[in-house]
């Protein structure tokens, strides 16, 4: 079983927006709406200030809210990678999942399904690294398996200093942050 | 936001099928619209890839534009192009929004009523070039060929540049050089005889400390210059940021300079002192190629660290601190000498300091500090020699400027008010929004009430187009072919710019409009070729490449050579004595000061903050706020304003005001961005929002102009370049 | 506290959620609602009431049947696919409170239908053969009756908790991530339904009863407000921010105004001194404690969504 996950340096994020300009064109995600996002994250006095930024998206929890509380079964975990997904035709948009996500990573598309980051499942099942990872121009995202000892993610999760978003939740988020 | 299922639900209760979508915005409502098809050409299924290069900036990255079932889907990077490295930076990715702009010009406009009252008449190509070849005959006859003048910005303006010159004019000038980098490239020439030239020779991957004064990159987005900065901060070079804002540099830095602004000249006078008082500079390379270090280091002995602490605000200590960081890992230091360096009027000089800082670290020509740059051999077009002008350039009678090697667009501009030393009748524009680009505004249309003609050739319905007697819509760089890109870089390569799918109205390629015009001109023997094909295909023939294999994979590589000096680059310097210049005899003789001397900038008056304006990664200049892809990432700009100041001025983050500057000009409204990520004397915003510009409907009114409020500037005396900080705002809230 | 920026500006989600509208708390109040008239009429029918009025156990179940369909169909005017709405009957999702709910409404509506068979008026006899006939089967089996007034009672008291589970179920709402939700919403139910049968019902006996009832229910209500409050308070950065977003934010006003002063405190204390025959009984009184169940809805939702774990980003 893989197990899909993102590791994003935000040492070398500089918060250009590429990733959610690639998310845009290669998903056409309409106009208004993102699946992806950039968190400038500040604090401190100037000028001594630490800044962290964050190329955000759902995190394909281990433990996802919105597929729990799915009253049809459209919120799923698909059956490669852990990577939650939504079933647009199963979908009735009553919200429950938008609202149960502590990252508000959903949002409705215009066409009235719940919508998010797929991780570019149609691109990772072809061989290739979703749109915002392949187009990252500091390389600081890398995407793989953590259940491959010879991953990228999985060294850089041994090597580097890290953490996910509101871990306190329980959701136990794929995507991790290098600090 | 129930706006979207309220409608959703009308939609259904009024029986209309579900599935098809309420769609929201222009590129969604476009891409379905039966309209694309019919701009697409013929559709044809299944996936192509043209490679080209991008224009979204003017780096020009390889490309690869997607086209499905004969729609343009995406761009994405060249991965054998040595600039991106198979990565666009953003505005790159979101080029594909610049062909589906609902607000693109569409056909060649002839003005109705007065200039700049932005009322057209649509014309036929026929129509809109006979009436520019007509007044530009008149013109050449009345007043002389030099009468008319070029402002061109980007490769794009390669073929009217040269219609322009064939049709006798030497006045074509780009806001990059008075406007921009003009005052680095004269520094550095005037120390080590060569420019930065871009993209710049600067070796960021390799840097082992690199310095950056406020140059912003990773917001500010060249990209080769971004990636390897993040390389950089991977290979954990040690990074000292000067910048009175706490840039997205800053916050990767190892040291943070919160500068007070307008006093960079007396920090790098500072360095300089530590690092020579301490005997940290590199002696054997100062010792082989420099020129008057003795006259520097007594020059420089009185800018102590302790000196520049009142003026610059930084602490001796950090100071101290960061000369000697600086000095641990010459000669891999790189100090950046940024890009848009026109700040306050003695540019040139502050860009010379910074070339003479780097020569006391060794960093030029050296490995982790500045290349030499490659390229490969492609011989021009051979094209028969353009008429000599006897009236020569306009735009620096008399060498008011004596150091500018580059023609000053500002300069263009004042002889079209004054009419000296001569007249200027005719202005075509490309591709630059000189309305934005230029300082005062008011200047520059005064001057356009002067012209007989005045041409604009663009994409988008710019502020400068509304002046214009004719509008003519150029296809975007995804529509076209340009000139090779033969580049100087790391390593050499060209690069060639195809269309990828056909223009959706009556757009029309640059080349094809110079050509057009040529004819007219009875010029048409400058334009040789019939095709740009034509064109393309000769020149790459004879430089021994194959044609066929360059459109096929948009990118040709040449052989890799030696870049530094230690590889084996002969180290020339192109001054007067051939060597550094850390005294320059040239400076002493034109009257200047032969090294750098430092001079207090005007304080803001009370109640009053300096205008600072930079970039963001998602918008180039003025040019792209109305492209639907990168709108979406941001479509207005913010002030930026220090938190502290923003609660004595009652404000908070969202809250609308209103700039004022010290001429009593009053900006657009704009949100309020508190933060604590800048000094206090200072506010800043990101420049080429608040479009007035009545067609270019979506930008419209969206945020604030900063060059509005540039009524104020200071020229550079060694180079003519206009210093644009110089002006002071307060705020007006909204009523 | 940090300054945090985020480029995201997803409509219905940002700068704060704000998915719900109108609809939701209109659909919970009305589901609780008729949790509470079934609760009554169950009771009623359980203690063999029907026998003296129509109205427990015969036009209340006939309103609920409307007031629930009212309900639903402001649920249906929420969603945002609404010709798939039929996908939830194609499943049943265990972990999913929205499954539950969608399959009790299911239990509900005969639960419903049975209680008005057990006496039809006489009016409305020799309308339909069908009911008549059912209606003297089960006249014949009192325990069917019985069974009837208890199954009504149990399917209306879930009903009733899971208006408090759909929300307490979304652990991403620190104000609704709570246990004490379901409880709230049910006593506010009960409270709601004994007052509007206070209000409307025919029989004597009936009205009296619902007004101490709701006495009863008004006073365990503030209870459990109280403990909601109290359990809020003691639990994580988040709830107690999100709990002071009706204690001193900007909920609070109608919270404590309409909510706990006009919506509880004020009908009881009418009430009290009503059933102590100190007043005379008056409409003001439920009229009150309804428009109180209504808002306190309104204000769970509204509040409930602007609460959050993760610190808000600033919008400009």
């Amino acid at each position: 079983m893989a197990r899909l996950a993102m590791v994003i340096d935000t040492a070398k994020c500089v918060g250009c927006m590429d990733c959610v300009v690639a998310c845009k064109t290669e998903n056409n995600v309409p106009e208004g709406f993102n699946r992806d996002w950039i968190v400038q994250d500040v604090q401190g006095k100037f000028p001594t200030l630490h800044m962290e930024i964050r190329s955000e998206r759902c995190n394909h929890c281990e433990n996802p809210p919105c597929v729990t509380c799915c009253p049809t079964g459209a919120s799923h975990v698909h059956e490669y990678g852990g990577v939650v997904l939504v079933d647009h035709d199963r979908c009735i948009g009553c919200k429950a999942c938008v609202a149960s996500c502590p990252y508000d990573a959903r949002f409705i598309h215009p066409d009235g399904y719940a919508d998010k980051c797929t991780f570019c499942i149609h691109r990772v099942e072809k061989g290739l690294e979703p749109a915002c990872v392949a187009v990252c121009p500091t390389r600081c995202m890398y995407f793989g398996d953590l259940d491959d000892p010879h991953s990228t993610v999985r060294r850089l999760m041994k090597e580097r200093k890290h953490h996910t978003l509101l871990p306190e939740g329980g959701t136990k988020p794929h995507v991790y942050y290098l600090t | 936001m129930n706006a979207v299922s309220r409608r959703k639900f009308l939609k259904i209760g009024a029986g209309t099928v579900v599935g098809a979508a309420a769609s929201v915005g222009a590129l969604h409502a476009l891409q379905k619209s039966g309209a694309l098809n019919a701009l697409a050409g013929e559709r044809v299924k299944g996936l192509r890839k043209v490679p080209t290069f991008c224009d979204m900036c003017f780096w020009k990255c390889g490309a690869i534009a997607y086209v499905r079932d004969g729609k343009l889907w995406k761009v994405e990077g060249n991965p054998d192009d040595p600039l991106s490295r198979g990565r666009l930076c953003p505005r790159g990715t979101g080029g594909v929004g610049a062909h589906y702009d609902p607000d693109r010009l569409r056909a060649p406009l002839l003005r109705k009523n007065l200039r700049g009252e932005e009322q057209w008449v649509e014309v036929t190509w026929d129509e809109a070039l006979d009436y520019i070849a007509g007044k530009m005959k008149r013109i050449k006859a009345q007043y002389g060929a030099e009468a008319m003048a070029l402002f061109s910005h980007g490769i794009g303006g390669t073929f009217l540049k040269h219609l322009i010159k064939a049709y006798g004019s030497p006045n074509v000038s780009a806001p990059s050089f008075a406007q921009c980098r003009g005052p680095r490239d004269v520094g550095f020439r005037l120390t080590f005889g060569e420019d930065v030239s871009s993209p710049e020779r600067t070796d960021i991957r390799n840097a082992q400390c690199l310095v950056l004064i406020g140059s912003h990159l990773g917001e500010n987005m060249h990209n080769t210059q971004v990636q390897e900065f993040a390389e950089a901060v991977e290979n954990h070079a040690s990074i000292i940021v000067v910048d009175p804002r706490f840039s997205v540099a800053a916050s990767k830095a190892k040291f943070y300079l919160p500068i007070k602004p307008g006093t960079d000249l007396a920090l790098l006078l500072a360095w300089m002192n530590v690092i020579v008082r301490e005997n940290l500079y590199d002696k054997a390379y100062v010792e082989q190629y420099g020129f008057g270090f003795e006259p520097l280091a007594a020059e420089i002995a009185s800018y102590s660290p302790e000196w520049a602490y009142p003026e610059t605000g930084i602490e001796p200590k950090l100071i101290y601190e960061t000369a000697r960081e600086m000095a641990r890992y010459k000669p891999a230091t790189l100090v950046h000498p940024g890009r848009h360096v026109t700040w306050y009027g003695d540019d040139a000089q502050r860009s010379r300091a910074i070339a003479l800082l780097n020569a006391l670290l060794g960093s030029w020509g050296r490995k982790g500090g500045f290349y030499t740059p490659v390229s490969m051999d492609v011989p021009a077009y051979p094209y028969p020699p353009y008429p000599k002008s006897e009236k020569g350039k306009v735009d620096n009678p008399d060498h008011k400027y004596p150091f500018a090697h580059e023609t000053i667009t500002t300069g263009i501009r004042e002889a079209t008010l004054t009419g000296k030393p001569y007249p200027i009748k005719g202005w075509m524009i490309y591709a630059t929004n000189l309305l934005h680009a230029l300082p005062n505004e008011q200047e520059t249309i005064r001057a356009i009430q002067n012209l007989d003609l005045m041409v604009v050739v663009d994409v988008i319905p710019s502020e400068i187009a509304g002046w214009a007697d004719v509008v003519l819509p150029e296809s975007v760089y995804l529509e076209r072919h340009d000139d090779l890109n033969v580049e100087w870089f790391r390593e050499p390569f060209i690069a060639i710019r195809q269309p990828a799918v056909e223009s959706p109205h009556e757009q029309k390629p640059n080349w094809w409009m110079a050509k057009k015009l040529a004819e007219r001109l009875d010029l048409g023997h400058y334009f040789p070729w019939a095709t740009i094909e034509e064109y393309l295909e000769k020149r790459i023939t004879s430089a021994g490449l194959d044609y066929q294999e360059l459109n096929a994979k948009g990118i040709l590589r040449g052989e890799q050579q030696p870049i530094y000096f230690d590889e084996g680059v002969t180290a020339e310097f192109p001054t007067p004595s051939g060597k550094i210049e850390f005294y320059s005899l040239q400076l002493a003789e034109a009257g200047f000061d032969p090294v750098p001397k430092y001079s207090r900038p005007p304080e803001p008056p009370a109640g009053y903050f300096r205008l600072l304006f930079g970039r963001a990664p998602v918008h180039s200049f003025s040019r792209t706020q109305s492209n639907p892809i990168l709108m979406d990432m941001m479509d207005e700009n913010s002030i930026w304003v220090n938190a502290d100041v923003a609660r004595r001025y009652g404000l908070k983050t969202g809250d609308r005001v209103r700039l004022k500057n010290q001429d009593g000009v009053v900006s657009n409204p704009i949100n309020v961005h508190a933060t604590e990520r800048i000094r206090t004397d200072c506010v800043y915003m990101v420049h080429g929002f608040g479009h007035n510009s009545k067609t270019l409907k979506r930008a419209f009114g969206k945020g604030a102009s900063d060059a509005q409020l540039i009524t104020r500037y200071t020229t550079d005396p060694l180079m003519g370049g206009t210093g644009m900080n110089v002006n002071f705002v307060t705020f007006e809230t909204e009523a | 506290m940090n300054e945090i920026w985020n480029s995201r500006t997803n409509p219905m989600i940002d700068p704060t959620l704000h998915i719900w509208g109108w609809e939701i708390p209109v659909y919970l109040f009305l589901g609780g609602l008729v949790a509470g008239f079934m609760i009554i009429s169950g009771y009623f029918t359980l203690k063999g009431h029907h026998r003296h009025s129509y109205f427990s156990s015969f036009y209340l179940p006939h309103l609920s049947l409307i007031f629930l369909s009212l309900g639903m169909f402001a649920l249906f005017l929420d969603l945002e696919y609404k010709l798939h709405v039929w996908r939830l009957y194609t499943t049943f999702e265990i972990t999913s409170p929205m499954s539950w709910g969608a399959w009790i409404l299911v239990l509900v509506y005969p639960m419903l239908l049975l209680n008005t068979l057990v006496s039809i008026p006489e009016p409305f006899r020799n309308r339909i053969r069908v009911f008549d006939r059912f209606s003297d089967w089960i006249n014949r089996h009192p325990y069917l009756i019985k069974n009837i007034g208890i199954w009504n009672m149990i399917v209306g008291a879930v009903l009733g908790m899971y208006t408090g589970v759909l929300l307490s179920g979304l652990a991403a709402r620190p104000l609704w991530n709570n246990s004490m939700l379901w409880v709230l919403f049910l006593t506010s139910g009960l409270s709601s339904a004994a007052a509007l049968v206070h209000l409307i019902s025919t029989d004597k006996v009936e009205r009296v009863a619902s007004a101490r009832a709701d006495n009863a229910f008004l006073t365990f209500e503030l209870l459990v407000l109280a403990l909601f409050i109290v359990g809020m308070l003691s639990s994580a950065r988040a709830q107690q921010e999100a709990v002071f977003l009706i204690l001193s934010g900007p909920y609070a006003a109608v919270f404590w105004i309409f909510v706990v002063l006009l919506g509880i405190v004020i009908p009881l204390i009418i009430q009290l001194l009503a059933v102590n025959h100190k007043i005379r009984h008056t409409p003001v009184a439920p009229i009150l404690v309804m428009a109180g169940g209504v808002i306190l809805r309104f204000v769970i939702v509204y509040a409930g969504q602007y609460s959050h774990w993760a610190q808000p980003a600033m919008s400009f």
